[in-house]
């Protein structure tokens, strides 16, 4: 009852209410001698995590299909963090299952990488050490600093790879951290406010970055933010988490690359930080129950 | 010849400022170098010679540094100086080692033990409040007044700032880096390697240079309460027969033999760090 009102006012508002959405498969270009890893569709069923008595995700529910791009928003403390690090199998569920492919995570021997908020490269080690570290075990193999030398070249570093961290700046940081990560060969990435920390033109530069991997490597990404424009701009669904649920589910259909001025977006934008803000959502279930 | 003369009326000022300039800008640099750490020390020399050719500083409170001169020339001369310095160092490394590398062991293994730590931590803490110098006495019970004694009283010496620096430098391991590791699949080895250990380099090198201070600082007493060679054995034995330049010589190697260990240590660091802020910022000026 109190979803069948929920479901319709989604519809009304043109958001799609959950698990509506076929997964968009994606072809791994066998020809190519560094296969891209390929996406993981993942399943999140009944998910809850509590700290003590402190419970922060109440049950979450959702289906990521394989190679998508999804993007979550939230407000502060609301769990997006604690969500991601239990998907990246940083953080054990108190309940509830994560399946890769069908399989509990832990076994599924997919790789299933995390990028922090900070970029966490080792101070001591050149920026081309720090991306070798994403090769882990096969960092020792043939081949593995020119391995580590074309993901630093996939985010445009490729000159600095002898040079120390520290003397790279915010955005360069991070873009080593996104290297290091992709020379783990990833089948999920999640990211965890990777550009929350950079100026607005590094950030909208790394966007594009971000989302030309994603495209190049097609692995599921699953990135957490802030900013509901990057939300919209980078996603092929957003979701909503508030009060330890998912609130809101909304598709994002509009071509890529997609500009951040463009009506259409500032429109989907708009009808997100409605929800957001308003109390009607609210109100009208109290109404029923 | 006219034209060139107030040619050169012009110029020469501008020069002579511009050579001023240039002048200002070589001293500048030369302070920036290694070279200039030694201003000071050469300085305080000459006023302490000028000073005792004046007798403003009696000979038999301080001798002028020509004579200490003298006489590290007669006793290089006879053999002596050489042979007590080597003796000397010998003891110093020889304790330097053996405690420092236990100290590291420990520090390492408590670092990453929770157990080790309980069951040797608290020993060490005790043991540590102890002066080393109150254990001389029962050290000389122990070994008597062997070369044993003097390496075992330095080792102790060392053994706690390296200890407690290696401990507490492993135990201060960024969080953040470490989970970065574990989420790379790195194994526990890897890890300590990797992460662990580079980490908590910069404290075990504060650990390093703090132990070497004491390690001297041990052994002048060591040997000066019971020795029969050395630089502190030198020292009391020309206090007896007032050779006051011996004396005044042996402190002075004291404190070269310092700044020589010190000067190694700091090397070190300088080539283990150098992804170190701090250490690059040195390297781009020299
Ligand atoms: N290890 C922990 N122990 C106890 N409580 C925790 C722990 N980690 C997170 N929490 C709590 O869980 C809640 C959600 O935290 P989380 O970091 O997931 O929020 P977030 O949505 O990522 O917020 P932000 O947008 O500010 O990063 C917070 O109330 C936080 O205090
Ligand atoms: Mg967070």
């Amino acid at each position: 009852m109190v979803d069948d009102i929920l479901v319709r006012a989604l519809l009304e508002e043109g958001l799609h209410p959950l698990d509506d959405r076929e997964p968009a498969t994606r072809e791994p270009a066998a020809s190519e001698p560094d296969l891209p890893p390929g996406g993981v569709a993942i399943t999140i069923a009944g998910l809850t995590k509590s700290f003590g008595s402190n419970t922060v995700l109440h049950g979450i529910d959702l289906e990521v299909p394989a190679g998508q791009f999804l993007t979550v928003i939230g407000k502060s403390g609301c769990g997006k963090s604690t969500l991601l690090r239990i998907l990246a199998g940083l953080d054990q569920a108190t309940s509830g299952e994560v399946l890769f492919d069908g399989v509990p995570s832990g076994r599924s021997g997919h790789v299933a990488r995390l990028m922090f908020q900070e970029p966490r490269l080792l101070p001591w080690a050149r920026v081309i050490g720090n991306v070798e570290v994403g090769l882990g075990a096969r960092r020792t193999l043939p081949g593995a600093e020119d391995r580590a030398l074309a993901k630093l070249a996939a985010v445009g570093l490729e000159s600095r790879a002898t040079d120390w961290p520290s003397v790279l700046s915010g955005g360069q940081k991070q873009r080593v951290a996104l290297a290091r990560a992709l020379a783990s060969s990833p089948n999920f990435l999640a990211l965890d406010e990777p550009l929350g920390a950079l100026d607005a033109l590094t950030r909208i530069e790394m966007q594009g970055l971000v989302e030309q991997v994603w495209r190049e490597q097609g692995f599921t990404a699953v990135l957490v933010t802030h900013d509901v424009t990057e939300a919209i701009v980078l996603g092929d669904r957003v979701v909503l988490i508030e009060d330890g649920i998912i609130k809101l589910e909304l598709d994002i259909d509009l071509p890529r690359p997609r500009r951040r001025g463009a009506p259409e977006v500032a429109a989907l934008e708009e009808k997100v930080l409605r929800h957001l803000f308003s109390e009607g959502g609210y109100v009208e279930r109290r109404a029923v129950a | 010849m006219s034209d060139s003369q107030i040619v050169l009326g012009r110029v020469l000022p501008l020069r002579s400022k511009a050579v001023g300039r240039r002048f200002g800008r070589t001293v500048k640099r030369f302070l920036t170098t290694d070279a200039a750490a030694w201003i000071v020390p050469v300085a305080l020399l000459l006023v302490w010679q000028v000073a005792s050719q004046l007798g403003l500083i009696p000979s038999n409170v301080l001798s002028a540094p020509s004579d200490v001169i003298d006489a590290a020339w007669r006793l290089t001369l006879n053999g002596e100086l050489l042979n007590n310095i080597a003796v000397s160092a010998g003891r110093a490394a020889a304790g330097f080692v053996i405690g420092g590398s236990l100290a590291f062991a420990f520090g390492l293994l408590n670092g990453v033990s929770r157990i080790g730590e309980k069951l040797t931590d608290t020993t060490f803490q005790m043991v540590r409040n102890i002066p080393n110098l109150a254990m001389v006495p029962l050290v000389i019970l122990w070994f008597g007044i062997e070369d044993s004694a003097r390496v075992f009283l330095v080792a102790l010496g060392v053994f706690f700032p390296i200890y407690i620096n290696t401990f507490h430098g492993i135990r201060t391991a960024d969080a953040h880096l470490v989970e970065m590791g574990r989420s790379y699949g790195m194994s526990n080895w890897e890890l300590f390697r990797r992460v662990i250990l580079p980490g908590a380099l910069p404290s075990i090198f504060v650990g390093l240079r703090y132990s070497l201070g004491i390690m001297w600082l041990t052994l002048i007493v060591a040997e000066t309460i019971a020795a029969n060679s050395g630089i502190g054995y030198m020292a009391m034995s020309a206090r007896e027969f007032m050779q006051l330049d011996v004396v005044v010589l042996s402190i002075l190697l004291y404190a070269l033999l310092g700044k020589l260990a010190d000067s190694v240590a700091r090397l070190l660091e300088r080539t283990t760090l150098q992804w170190h802020p701090a250490f690059q910022a040195r390297r781009k000026e020299t």
